[in-house]
């Protein structure tokens, strides 16, 4: 056992000289996935002492199993805040990715030189239209220079699409990157940072006495002068334990992998992107389903084939890989980050797209958590109150 | 590096690597035929370009690699030669088409 939990035993002990103490850890953060990676990361970059509880390898991770773009096109329809906050993000990520090579030795591979989204046939491209029309027209919404390309356009910049392409949408700001070597690389960073990551230790209550924050672990109590929940979908569970509100919906997707070709494929696309060591990953199925132990392959079937009428030439690759993961995701898929009113000190922290704003959540959820406070005219839009108690409908959040 | 046994009577197979003529016996592996050949069979990995020959020869390794009748990425040690075959050793990652 680590030396910073105090187990039952002496658990007593310890507290009667908890009043006259400084918290072991200025923050606590629950959840090191690649959000709570982001923000521990951010604050240890701070000089703050950090502790980073978390479970253990069979965690549900949306931080192993996601598609790792750093996407802005289409996101934020219904909230424009949400365009302005994206648009940071991938603005922001060069910084980080240029501030982890640094510190580690690790390149992340970001490559942001635009996205495509493909159609096929007309029906799609009209749908597509219609949906880039309605973002344009968005009061508020940050401008991110998405446009409709003809599929001879589109060919231009990808010469291998196939005949049923109709056209496509593009966005210039976006881009991917290596997400588990990005996760790697904060994890790695923390312990440059002096950052203190203990797995195993999924949190079971958390309560708030002396002015500090007590988090119950099955392998001991940690103590913290502020929390940060960042626990994806069990944000939901753990948000009413210090007055916060985080209402989850979590969807189930599948990924499809083949072995590596030669590039051919320069933007990464919504649903097809070919990573910087050559395998292509199809993606983007969207499920109820939340058992990510088992896949569906008639959606895996209907993944491939789209793929492969987008570039024929996949049809030649053989498949290595698929899994299944469950997505984080808000009740309105529009990210939450609110500090708690009864329990100051605490904050919660949760989103769908952890890839795309690890930038923000390193740079400036973490700064403001370090101050204490959330900024209302850089987050306020993003707090759980906007749900009222009731659930809203959900929107193109991601 | 390897040399026949004697008492190999099987029959000759002729098979084609780089375009180059190579005599295989019948029943032969592409990664056995291409070991006792002689020529330079070292395939380049995808990623860091090292240079590699087959190893495992049983279908678990993958550094057995190839190119045979344009199929990219097939596994030599797996795959029976044939009267004409077209091997390419494959430098690098499966290339478009392949």
């Amino acid at each position: 056992m680590s030396k910073a939990f105090s187990s039952e035993v002496d658990a007593g002990s310890r507290r009667d000289n908890a009043s006259k103490q400084k918290s072991e850890y200025d923050v606590a953060v629950v959840g090191g996935g690649l959000l709570g990676s982001a923000i521990a990361w951010g604050l240890g970059r701070l000089g703050k002492k950090v502790a980073v509880l978390d479970e253990g390898d069979i965690a549900k991770r949306a931080s192993r199993a996601n598609f790792a773009l750093v996407w802005v096109q289409s996101k934020g329809l219904g909230m424009p805040a949400y365009t302005v906050w994206t648009v940071q993000a991938s603005q922001a990520w060069s910084r980080l990715a240029s501030e982890l090579k640094q510190q580690t030795g690790l390149d992340v591979s970001l490559q942001q030189n635009g996205g495509f989204h493909l159609t096929l046939g007309e029906d799609e491209l009209g749908q597509r239209t219609e949906l880039v029309k309605r973002m344009h027209n968005q009061v508020g919404a940050a401008d991110y220079k998405m446009e409709m390309l003809s599929a001879s356009e589109v060919k231009k910049s990808l010469p291998l699409i196939g005949p049923e392409v109709s056209g496509g949408s593009y966005c210039p700001l976006d881009g991917h990157v290596n997400s588990l070597r990005t996760f790697r690389a904060f994890h790695t960073g923390f312990r440059a940072f002096g950052i203190d990551y203990f797995p195993e230790r999924p949190v079971s209550a958390i309560s708030k006495s002396g002015g500090e924050f007590r988090l119950t672990t099955p392998n001991g109590e940690l103590r913290a002068a502020k929390v940060v929940l960042a626990a994806g979908n069990a944000n939901q569970t753990l948000a009413p334990m210090v007055g916060l509100y985080a209402p989850m919906g979590p969807t189930r997707g599948q990924i499809v992998v083949t072995e590596r070709t030669m590039p051919f494929l320069p933007h990464p696309l919504t649903t097809i992107r070919q990573t910087d060591e050559g395998t292509v990953m199809i993606g983007d199925s969207k499920e109820d389903e939340l058992d990510d132990r088992a896949l569906k392959h008639s959606v895996s079937a209907v993944m491939t084939d789209r793929a492969q009428r987008m570039f024929p030439h996949l049809s030649r690759l053989n498949v290595i890989r698929s899994w299944a993961g469950i997505r984080v995701m808000p009740q309105d898929g529009f990210p939450i980050y609110d500090q708690s009113e009864t329990h100051p000190g605490a904050f919660v922290a949760c989103c769908h797209s952890g890839v795309t704003l690890a930038s923000n959540h390193a740079f400036e959820i973490a700064r403001m958590v370090a101050q204490g406070a959330l900024e209302p005219e850089l987050v306020g839009a993003f707090s759980a109150s906007r749900f009222g108690g009731a659930g809203a409908a959900n929107h193109s959040g991601y | 590096m390897f040399r026949r046994s004697e008492q190999d009577k099987r029959p000759q197979v002729q098979i084609f690597v780089d375009g180059a003529a190579v005599a295989a016996r019948q029943g032969d592996t592409v990664s056995a035929a291409l070991l006792a050949s002689g020529v330079d069979a070292r395939r380049s990995t995808a990623v860091s370009g090292a240079l590699r020959l087959p190893y495992c020869m049983m279908g678990v390794c993958f550094d057995c690699l190839v190119t045979i009748d344009g199929i990219g990425n097939r596994q030599g040690c797996l795959v029976p030669v044939a009267e004409g075959m077209r091997i390419e050793i494959q430098k690098g990652k499966r290339e478009i088409g392949k």
